[in-house]
């Protein structure tokens, strides 16, 4: 893989994450009653630094939770290696909660799709909404998300990388190119 | 078919083919199937206690001796991931009726099932099986040979219970009493040398096996076995063993080989008791003792279900 281009620095995720925090607290009229749960692997560090910023804003630090979507992809019998499963983390009832889905990129939605129905078996939400820090478009199902960091538009050749803070070091979303 | 794009490079493994034993496993891949059943476990405490990773997928059930609950085990397993499932109770069919293994083989494989789980009362046959079909061959039990989820699951309770467990190395398992005719005594042995383990082997001559396996010890006296000891297994004690006079009586076996509170005194502090069932009460093991609080008796019969939730995953998702 080839690095094409820097998409947003560290200052530009920041930005943009303070900004869908505040769009979160908007939409929901507060942070009451609010759980944010982070798709592994890139979701999880975006939806911890999303509470925080919540809890900055509104002196209400909401729950985060940790989802594993790999007993749910709809690919398992297709695929010719294994994905390694990981631990589904929710340690609160997700039963009437405004939840928000957290993801590092949207691209085909069906990590979203899968992510839903692993929410859902755990209980029934109030509400689901979607924070994403980049869409780069691409999509294969009726998905689209409610809180969008960056839109790029994308090429299927292309490869978008995020870093996140907490687990990068920097904060910094790279456009990378398959070699052919 | 149109392959589903993954938006990112992740971490992904080779699949294992087969659960014959565990000669062609390795101690990394024993310990990520341990790592995929605590989420199998884990799915297991949900209010919906089911994953679709399976569907699609078809399980069949090859049991030509009778075994219900292990059968019931992996019927719940695959199920719980939704796959279908098909059961042949191989006893009462057409074998009896003449028809070879590789024939019967051949008519059941028309079903089109993904993976046969396969119990069988002579040794090999799963073996031979994995050979004649591109299906996966699970063994859940061969003769005196192997009985793999067993072992896996009596590994897995082990590792469950030490809080930051750190491993196998250093960590002695004595396995008290029929050695010879089990095969979830062959099977647990094999894995936990292949995990870094001590095993001592502890009976009566005639129940022990001849042969001695590398980094495994023989003791005839059970409190030295017991000596140190960081899980202790009592195995039941078939009644036949008496009246094929491998054995003169079952008081003089109570005596000097039951698993007793006071044989326990001798083994680690933190050791665990062990059985891999169905049990004697008051045979190989005391009745206060299957229920003290040493015991993982229940905890090993709970690790059954997500150990071979985790086996069938591992087999099936990416085999297509």
């Amino acid at each position: 893989m080839r690095l094409k281009a820097r998409l947003m620095n560290d200052e530009e995720v920041g930005r943009a994450l303070r900004r869908i925090a505040h769009e979160i607290i908007e939409r929901n009229k507060g942070a009451e009653n609010l759980a944010l749960v982070g798709i592994h692997t890139r979701g999880v560090p975006i939806a911890e630094r999303l509470a925080g910023l919540i809890g900055e804003f509104e002196g209400l630090t909401p729950q985060v939770g940790k989802l594993d979507i790999t007993l749910y992809r709809d690919d398992l019998t297709e695929i010719a290696l294994q994905p390694v499963v990981k631990k589904t983390e929710v340690p609160f009832d997700v039963h009437g909660k405004r939840i928000v889905l957290c993801d590092d990129v949207l691209f085909t939605g069906r990590t979203a799709r899968a992510a839903l129905d692993a929410l859902i078996d755990m209980g029934r939400p109030a509400v689901i909404q979607y924070a994403v820090l980049v869409d780069r478009g691409h999509r294969e199902l009726p998905i689209r998300a409610d809180y969008v960091g960056k839109n790029v538009p994308t090429s299927h050749q292309e490869v978008v990388k995020v870093k996140i803070a907490s687990v990068d070091n920097a904060d910094a979303v790279e456009l990378h190119e398959l070699e052919p | 078919m149109a392959t589903v794009q993954i938006d990112l490079p992740e971490p992904t493994r080779e699949r294992k083919r087969n659960l014959l034993d565990f000669a062609d496993w390795s101690e990394a891949e024993v310990a990520a199937l341990f790592d995929t059943a605590d989420v199998m476990a884990q799915v297991l405490t949900r209010t919906i206690k089911k994953v679709p990773a399976l569907q699609g997928f078809t399980v069949g059930t090859l049991f030509f001796e009778d075994s219900t609950r292990t059968r019931l085990s992996f019927e719940r397993a695959a199920r719980a991931q939704s796959a279908d499932v098909i059961s042949f109770a191989a006893g009462g069919s057409s074998l009896s009726k003449g028809e070879s293994l590789k024939d019967t083989l051949r008519t059941i494989d028309q079903m089109q099932a993904d993976v046969y789980v396969v119990r069988h009362p002579a040794a090999g046959v799963p073996y031979q099986l994995a050979r004649w079909t591109d299906a996966s061959i699970v063994n859940a039990g061969d003769g005196r040979r192997a009985h793999p989820t067993q072992a896996l699951l009596d590994a897995f309770t082990f590792r469950n219970r030490f809080p930051g467990f750190d491993g196998f190395a250093g960590k002695r398992l004595v396995i008290v009493g029929d050695v010879v005719h089990s095969r979830v005594a062959r099977s647990d042995v094999e894995l936990w040398r292949l995990l870094g383990g001590e095993v001592v082997l502890c009976g009566p001559a005639p129940l022990l096996p001849p042969e001695v396996a590398p980094g495994v010890r023989h003791s005839h006296r059970l409190a030295d076995a017991v000596e140190g000891a960081h899980a202790v297994m009592a195995l039941r004690l078939q009644r036949e063993r008496m009246t094929s006079g491998l054995l003169p009586s079952v008081a003089e076996y109570v005596a000097r080989y039951q698993v007793t509170e006071e044989v326990l005194r001798m083994a680690h502090e933190d050791a665990l008791v062990m059985h891999p069932g169905p049990m004697n009460r008051d045979v190989e093991i005391a009745g206060n003792v299957a229920d003290g609080p040493r015991s993982v008796i229940e905890a090993q019969v709970a690790s059954g279900v997500p150990i071979r939730m985790a086996v069938l995953y591992t087999l099936l998702v990416g085999k297509r």
